[in-house]
């Protein structure tokens, strides 16, 4: 077993894993964040996101390991003070999901979009943008709508 | 997934050292084909050595008409690069249409020669550029790199250090994506060098990987149109075919993206 020191949502933990666990499984199973979600298992859909060091990494392709030593946000980390993230605020305020399982992903992937590109960001931008987060609800119109008014509120 | 022990290796020596200790060891970076393979049981490296938090290994510069790129600076440095995008438009963009932005957060350059995936977009441009691999023990030129699917010239425990690429006159690359897993079915760089040679590579579509495209240069180095294409028969005899497609439609794929990355140079 391998100890691995992370920052998760500000506060440091410590945990003990195998060196083959995945990143999403320690925040799943040993930190109880359950917010990100494991769909495909396969690189591909996004519902697995996170922010590494401010940066949108899947969770279901990265080691815990790899993670020792970084700076790790969650779903659970974006409200401050039970105060919504303006970016969470506004899929709420447009409806962007119906199931909502891919929503955490979408949300994180909405909030690297505006670290890359900027808080004003153009259906296009955002349609491109979203290549790697699958919604099976076929719900896009509404998230593309969310994510560009929790862009310009950012 | 298999067991395995990670390292994070301090150097560029220090990493080879590990690997070369290890049983059955495999260098990491991004990790983005690796790990989903492990995950799968068709890879189960006894150690890990990672090579993406190596300062020796990052960074991008342009000197003297070369552009020079870290082997782990990862594809959305690449595409956001502003020395890359004046330099070598066509470089930036081909970085930016990698797989899928989370893909491009944490997918290197390095990783992606390494590999040689027969639909990897990196290999098309350092083929079509006629760029050099930079590794811990020597320099290898393009031509003599991709040896075949999945396979290089690098040697066991060899590293690679950083790419450099040659500022060419104009340049395009020109992709046809699955749509499910933004590989290239087939892609096609052409290049016109400052000395007015043109080179055109191709991946996606070789069955022994990326390849140049001896007959369109030829066309082209005639006259530079994509009307000069037209008159050129690609054998598919030498081209994948899979579910995505046949090798016969890959051959009229590798003719018409040609044909549009030389409408693109202009």
């Amino acid at each position: 077993m391998t100890t691995v020191g992370m920052t998760v949502n500000g506060d440091p933990v410590s945990v003990e894993t195998e060196d083959r666990t995945l990143l999403v499984e320690v925040l799943r199973d040993q930190l109880a964040l359950t917010g990100t979600h494991v769909a495909c298992d396969t690189s591909q859909c996004g519902a697995c996101l996170v922010l590494i060091d401010g940066v949108a990494t899947k969770s279901c392709t990265t080691l815990a390991v790899q993670a020792d030593g970084s700076e790790i946000q969650t779903i659970e980390g974006l409200a401050k003070d039970g105060d919504l993230h303006p970016m969470q605020a506004a899929f709420n305020e447009n409806h962007g999901l119906q199931c909502g399982f891919c929503t955490p992903g979408m949300i994180m992937a909405g909030v690297d979009m505006v670290r890359r590109l900027g808080k004003d960001l153009d259906d296009e931008t955002i349609r491109s943008e979203l290549e790697g987060n699958i919604c099976r609800c076929t719900g896009y119109v509404n998230i593309v709508k969310a994510i560009k008014a929790g862009a310009a509120r950012m | 997934m298999y067991q395995t022990r990670y390292h994070r290796p301090g150097s560029v020596a220090e990493a080879a050292e590990l690997l070369s200790k290890a049983e059955d060891g495999r260098y990491v970076a991004g990790g983005h084909t690796l790990i989903p393979t492990m995950k799968h049981r068709l890879a189960g490296p006894s150690d890990l050595v990672d090579l993406s938090r190596l300062s020796e290994l990052k960074g991008i510069s342009e000197k003297g008409g070369t552009v020079t790129i870290g082997a782990a600076t990862t594809h959305y440095e690449v595409a956001s690069s502003d020395a890359v995008r004046k330099a070598i438009p066509a470089l930036a963009a081909l970085a930016g249409m990698i797989g899928d932005p989370a893909v491009r957060n944490r997918g290197t350059i390095g990783g992606s020669l390494a590999n040689n995936d027969p639909g990897a977009d990196y290999p098309a441009a350092v083929l079509g550029l006629g760029a050099t691999i930079h590794t811990d023990k020597r320099k290898i030129e393009a031509d003599d790199f991709f040896t075949g699917l999945f396979t290089t010239a690098l040697e066991e425990g060899e590293i690679i250090v950083k790419v450099s690429f040659p500022v060419p006159k104009k340049a395009a690359y020109e992709k046809f994506h699955s749509a499910a897993s933004r590989y290239a079915l087939t892609g096609v760089f052409v290049a016109s060098a400052k000395d007015g040679a043109v080179r055109v590579a191709v991946t996606g579509a070789g069955a022994n990987g990326v390849f140049r495209a001896a007959d369109i240069e030829k066309a082209l180095s005639g006259k530079a149109s994509s009307d000069a294409i037209d008159a050129v028969s690609i054998d598919p005899s030498g081209l994948l075919s899979d579910i995505h497609g046949s090798a016969e439609y890959r051959a009229n794929l590798v003719k018409v993206m040609a044909k549009r990355a030389v409408d693109a140079i202009g």
